[in-house]
């Protein structure tokens, strides 16, 4: 039996210095890629039918700018009814009470099963149904009277058309999150004396929010965009902005390629806070990097392997 | 060493029970006869003279099945305030279950068991039983704490912040306050440096003592293991059983379901051997061990020795 203090200490051995396997058909590969994406930038950009100079003036207006705030407004606020009504469905969904699991049920049925425009629209068109809004005891006194019509703008037919229908998705992926976290956690918490409504805010919905994360930021993103379908009720969002304009001076594809600039510009934003609200709540299972860290570390390893 | 000698319950009194259950269960609002019973309920298990303080753990006729399953075929067993048990037997034999009944994380189905002299997840008034709410049942799991095979840290809390979570949410105390004990016990379990370290970055035998002393801080009256090392890189094992050892040294009630034979013999004051949902052979681990009576325990011992 031989023990290692008994040998002769060898030292570190020094670092191979072997020639790294030339990727010959990534190298044409490169070469051919960037040849054809000069070849699209430049007949793109000497292509006078795109209008780079309708472009360049609307690009900064000051009706676009509002557009893009109403853009985001909109998708705040929907993203914010989707998450909160999200997380109440699931809950409710998961509730082994039959009544309140059903009706949770029921909401992701009627809005996930119905087009998000078409619910745009009667939300904006509900006076034609319910012409006045009283608050008070149903078959009892009513205490306020709103007329739908001041109650109902444009503005809150888009925000409950794109919200609500946005919690019945959120639901569904809030619910696939709590059951993603390990039973033991719940049982764990349960041993520990903590009640249901603890377990699910300190310990489930915690851990939930790792699986939660990546498709929220998706529905987000997917949010930016789906909330251009508000321009129907005539809401001046960016892509209602757009048409306003190009209905004007005939520059449709110049207008809407800035409508699309823009888009390309508020979703880049996104993907980056995303990647950030992803970190967090990964904290405890992943390792923390930066987006910088993470994208140079890739390129060192892509680099070691193919340089 | 055999059990027989237990106060068997009257099958109806069993049946009595299991249909007061059905009946709290199926009244969706249970709690009318549920409060009406909260003045007088508090004391009829000692009055029975059945959960006499004497006991930690007293569990009679313990049935449980799920579904057409039989896992627990009447149980029948005490524990003694400062009495360390320890269970065996083989997988599928309803040790875990049993564990996992004693604080109402499975129901009965039948039988009774009583933790320090209160009967777990239900009132007894007169021959009725009333179902208890979650929060009563969650005030009672407090003074019992758990340590399972899997660890079951929470993986988003620092070592230190899992030790407080509970005497924190649950208990209500002030923070700085139960800092300073959390720290207290880590340092006990012999982690004062690994105080800021998330689960994901321990080895299994570190997490499961972290797991012990998250346990340690509702101050227990009763500490149920579940195969708390089964789950370890064999070199991990010494580390948790020492800190049990030193745990049991100190006084704690501690049931142990566990595959240790080692600690048993040297930590256990008694010893149970289950097979197929039944307490098969009970007694002093060393009589146990070495001079196993039952043709199972004896079958069982030679292929775990």
């Amino acid at each position: 039996m031989t023990l290692t203090e008994e040998k002769t200490p060898r030292g570190r051995p020094a670092e191979i210095k072997a020639v790294p396997v030339r990727h010959y058909g990534r190298w044409i590969a490169a070469v051919l890629i960037a040849y054809v994406a000069l070849w699209a930038i430049h007949s793109v950009a000497n292509n006078e039918r795109f209008g780079w100079d309708t472009i360049n003036a609307w690009f900064w207006d000051g009706s676009i700018l509002d557009g893009i705030v109403m853009t985001l407004e909109l998708t705040v606020i929907a993203m914010l009814m989707g998450v909160a009504g999200g997380v109440v469905l699931a809950v409710m969904r998961l509730s082994p009470n039959p009544l309140i699991s059903g009706v949770a049920w029921l909401y992701v049925w009627v809005f996930r099963g119905t087009p998000v425009l078409v619910q745009i629209i009667l939300w904006f068109y509900v006076k034609a149904l319910i012409p006045t809004f009283s608050l008070g005891i149903p078959f009892g006194p009513t205490f306020v009277h709103f007329n739908a019509n001041d109650l109902i703008t444009a503005f809150v037919a888009g925000c409950l058309g794109l919200g609500l229908n946005e919690a019945a998705y959120m639901s569904e992926i809030v619910r696939a999150g709590i059951l993603s976290v390990d039973p033991g956690q719940s049982e764990a918490a349960t041993a520990l004396g903590m009640s249901r409504a603890k377990i699910m805010r300190r310990v489930v919905l915690p851990q939930a929010m790792r699986v939660i994360i990546p498709p929220t930021g998706n529905e987000t993103i997917s949010m930016l965009k789906t909330s251009s379908l508000v321009s129907v009720i005539a809401l001046a969002d960016l892509l209602y902005s757009v048409q306003i304009v190009y209905n004007r001076t005939y520059q449709t594809i110049p207008m809407l390629l800035v409508a699309s600039i823009w888009y390309l510009v508020m979703t880049s934003i996104l993907t980056v806070g995303q990647f950030y609200l992803e970190r967090y709540f990964g904290r405890g299972t992943a390792q923390r990097q930066t987006m910088l860290e993470r994208f140079v570390a890739n390129l060192r390893i892509r680099g070691g392997r193919s340089a | 060493m055999a059990t027989d000698d237990r106060p068997s319950v009257a099958k109806a009194d069993t049946e009595d029970a299991v249909d007061a259950v059905d009946a709290a269960e199926t009244t969706a609002s249970g709690e009318d006869a549920v409060q009406a019973s909260d003045t007088a309920a508090s004391g009829d298990a000692t009055t029975a003279g059945t959960g006499a303080p004497e006991f930690m753990v007293r569990a009679e006729n313990v049935h449980k099945n799920f579904g057409r399953l039989e896992v627990l075929k009447g149980i029948d067993l005490t524990v003694r305030p400062g009495e360390v048990m320890c269970v065996i037997g083989p997988s599928g034999s309803g040790k875990s279950t049993f564990l996992r009944c004693i604080n109402h994380l499975e129901k009965l189905n039948g039988g009774r068991l009583w933790v320090n002299g209160h009967l777990v997840g239900y009132r007894q008034k007169g021959d009725r039983l009333y179902e208890m709410r979650e929060r009563e049942v969650a005030a009672q799991r407090r003074d019992i704490g758990m340590v399972f095979q899997r660890f079951n840290l929470f993986p988003h809390m620092t070592a230190l912040g899992n030790v407080m979570e509970a005497p924190v949410q649950v208990k209500g105390l002030p923070k700085a306050r139960v800092r300073e004990r959390a720290v207290a016990l880590l340092e006990r379990v012999g982690l004062a440096d690994k105080m800021d370290a998330y689960p994901g970055q321990l080895s299994g035998g570190q997490q499961q003592r972290v797991a012990i002393a998250r346990a340690l801080a509702m101050e227990p009256a009763l500490m149920l293991f579940d195969e708390p090392t089964s789950a370890l890189d064999p070199e991990l094992v010494g580390e948790v059983l020492e800190v049990m050892k030193q745990l049991a040294l100190d006084g704690m009630t501690m049931i142990v379901v566990t595959h240790e034979i080692g600690f048993a013999r040297e930590v256990g004051d008694s010893l149970v051997f289950m097979d197929g949902g039944v307490v098969v052979e009970q007694g002093r681990p060393r009589d146990v061990i070495e001079n196993p009576q039952h043709p199972r325990t004896q079958d069982f011992l030679s292929k775990v020795l």
